[in-house]
């Protein structure tokens, strides 16, 4: 799937720490314009692949090309070419919103002029106009993080890389910053992110890849990926677990069953309002008694742990049905 | 290779300096307390013992608060320095060293930047330390015509400017590979000690056992105190009953042993800030 048009194109990426394979001939390419998002659960792999693309670790294996420049060969290049929103906070407290954004302008080399007027535009964009001349330290969460997202975009980058950029926002702010992103895509910047965050995931990304112990385990669409696990999630808490389980495997349009907490958790190949009566009547018929039932539309969480196989980090599990949207937390 | 963007690195440093008003006048009040506590009791008697023994004929006597305060200029520019490169574990932990390390820019920039405000923080507190010192009764400059006494503060400025940047440039080193401060801070307390007391800032290095006198002779503050007493002082004095004669060519080699330092230190540095990852 590579073609001219790819922003960001790799090819076999490997990377150890010492014994601990971390990364695993890892392929992807991200189009130029799109919003990509990366995903996996912790230690699988992400960072350590973002870590790399953003010139922080070496490049250990494998072809890395960011906007036509060649990352082993040539880092510094690719440097100019990306903007950067670390995953922690990375500002100095003691300086002001302006003093940062100019520190950064200068660091890239951009003219005073540039500098300047990038200032003036960021500012406005993130909605920090009037905290010009504040310092860090008096600013709140969300703040500081738009302040990085404009600072990554000084330099006017190719590529925007978002290492969890809502960690710890509430809601409200969360919303605001994926307006920020999705203006700034509009404008042209692709944008590769990482998260814990499936709704978000969802909502920004034109293309997903889950990555899990070093490698991909599924990419593509959000639709397609949410669509591949059947059209209905239908989750039912019986008497009898292993003969209801029985039952559902007979059944016609409904695809694979595991467990989950104390039910079964099946998806249909058909519109499950149909597909619904249909199971409770064969289970009517075998005499199992169902004790709770719940459909709904598989989300993306359904779609990362289907592919990961374990729940986020601090997710409570057994719950039933847990609602879309539902995030881990950090 | 490094160009202007070490200025930028500069640039927020001082910032910093600047904003930490108590670091900052601490700082600068920290020698001149040294000078007047530590300097005007110890040469209370030492000028006793050093008045007991006559000056050869025709060599200028100083006092000991003269002696020393080329020593406490030295070891002011030491510690500052060696604390130079603190700044790097605070960015690296809390600060802006991910964002410094991803830009396009050689890592000589950070190098040097760090050591560009090494030199300015330590060129203050020399002038500072020089003009309470000269306050106090230190007898630096004296009969000087006004241009010698010009040329003899460029010198001294040219040393404290390149002992600096060796120390701040090991100091970085050193703070680029460390994970917290606490353990910063016992390296940093660990090295001053015998580099401190093994050398001629407090008293004559001459009378020193052999092994000591070795560990003096390659000590970098004491060329810095030998070059700072021959700019300041002259090329021959007494003080504390023994005379001092510096050649011009024993200045050259400890101003070159001193560059040799700084080059050194620049080298090990720009090697441990390329080997650093912050991720």
């Amino acid at each position: 799937m590579s073609g001219d048009d790819d922003v960001i194109r790799v090819e076999g990426l490997t990377h150890r720490f010492g014994d601990l394979l971390a990364v695993d001939s890892v392929s992807f390419a991200v189009r130029a314009g799109e919003v990509f998002s990366f995903l996996g659960p912790n230690g699988a792999g992400k960072s350590t692949v973002i870590n790399v693309l953003t010139t922080l670790l070496p490049l250990q294996d494998g072809e890395v090309v960011i906007a036509g420049r060649d990352l082993r060969s040539n880092p510094d290049r690719v440097r100019e070419a990306i903007g950067i929103v670390f995953q922690e906070t990375t500002l100095d407290r003691d300086m002001t919103v302006a003093e940062t954004l100019e520190f950064h302008g200068r660091l890239y080399g951009l003219s005073r002029e540039e500098r300047r007027a990038r200032v003036d535009e960021l500012v406005t964009l993130v909605e920090l106009g009037a905290k010009r001349n504040i310092l860090i330290k008096h600013l709140s969460g969300g703040m500081k993080r738009r302040l990085e997202i404009a600072r990554g975009l000084m330099t006017r980058p190719t590529v925007l890389f978002l290492d969890e950029p809502t960690i710890g926002l509430d809601p409200q702010t969360r919303a605001r910053t994926w307006d920020y992103l999705k203006a700034v895509n509009r404008e042209g910047t692709t944008i590769f992110l990482t998260t814990h965050y499936m709704d978000e995931a969802d909502q920004l990304s034109d293309r997903i890849a889950i990555i899990d112990h070093g490698r991909i385990v599924a990419e593509g669409r959000p639709d397609a990926l949410k669509n591949a696990l059947g059209r209905d999630l239908v989750y039912l808490e019986t008497g009898e677990n292993g003969r209801a389980r029985a039952v559902l495997d007979r059944a016609p349009d409904v695809g694979s069953v595991r467990e989950k907490g104390e039910g079964l958790l099946a998806t249909v190949t058909d519109d499950g309002t149909r597909v619904l009566p249909r199971i409770l009547d064969a289970l009517h018929a075998e005499g199992v008694p169902v004790t709770a039932i719940n459909m709904k539309k598989p989300s993306m969480d359904d779609v990362f742990i289907h592919h990961t196989g374990r729940a986020l980090r601090d997710e409570g599990a057994g719950k039933p049905a847990p609602p879309p949207g539902r995030a881990g937390r950090r | 290779m490094a160009d202007l963007r070490l200025l930028t690195i500069y640039w927020r440093d001082m910032l910093r300096f600047v904003r930490f008003r108590g670091l900052l006048i601490s700082s600068l009040v920290q020698p001149a307390l040294w000078l007047a506590f530590f300097g005007i009791a110890m040469s209370s008697s030492f000028d006793v013992i050093g008045s007991q023994i006559p000056a050869e004929p025709g060599v200028p006597q100083v006092g000991y608060l003269t002696f020393m305060c080329a020593g406490v200029i030295s070891m002011t520019t030491l510690f500052t320095s060696l604390f130079g490169g603190m700044s790097l574990i605070f960015d690296k932990n809390w600060g802006l060293l991910r964002e410094v390390m991803a830009a396009p820019m050689s890592r000589a920039n950070i190098v040097l930047g760090t050591g560009l405000s090494g030199i300015t923080k330590s060129i203050i507190q020399a002038a500072i330390i020089l003009g309470f010192g000269l306050v106090l009764g230190v007898q630096f400059f004296a009969g000087y015509t006004p241009s010698r006494a010009v040329l003899a503060i460029a010198g001294i400025l040219a040393f404290v400017s390149v002992f600096a940047l060796g120390f701040v440039f090991l100091s970085a080193a050193i703070a680029i590979t460390m994970e917290s401060p606490e353990g910063m801070q016992g390296i940093m307390t660990l090295l001053t000690m015998p580099i401190f007391f093994a050398s001629n800032a407090l008293y004559p290095a001459q009378a020193f056992p052999p092994a000591l006198q070795l560990a003096a002779a390659v000590n970098p503050l004491t060329h810095m105190v030998t070059g700072i007493r021959f700019f300041a002082i002259g090329p021959v004095f007494s003080a504390i009953g023994q005379t001092f004669r510096y050649s011009v060519a024993d200045i050259a080699v400890s101003f070159g042993a001193l560059c040799l330092f700084a080059t050194v230190m620049f080298l090990v540095a720009l090697r441990q800030v390329r080997r650093a990852r912050v991720t």
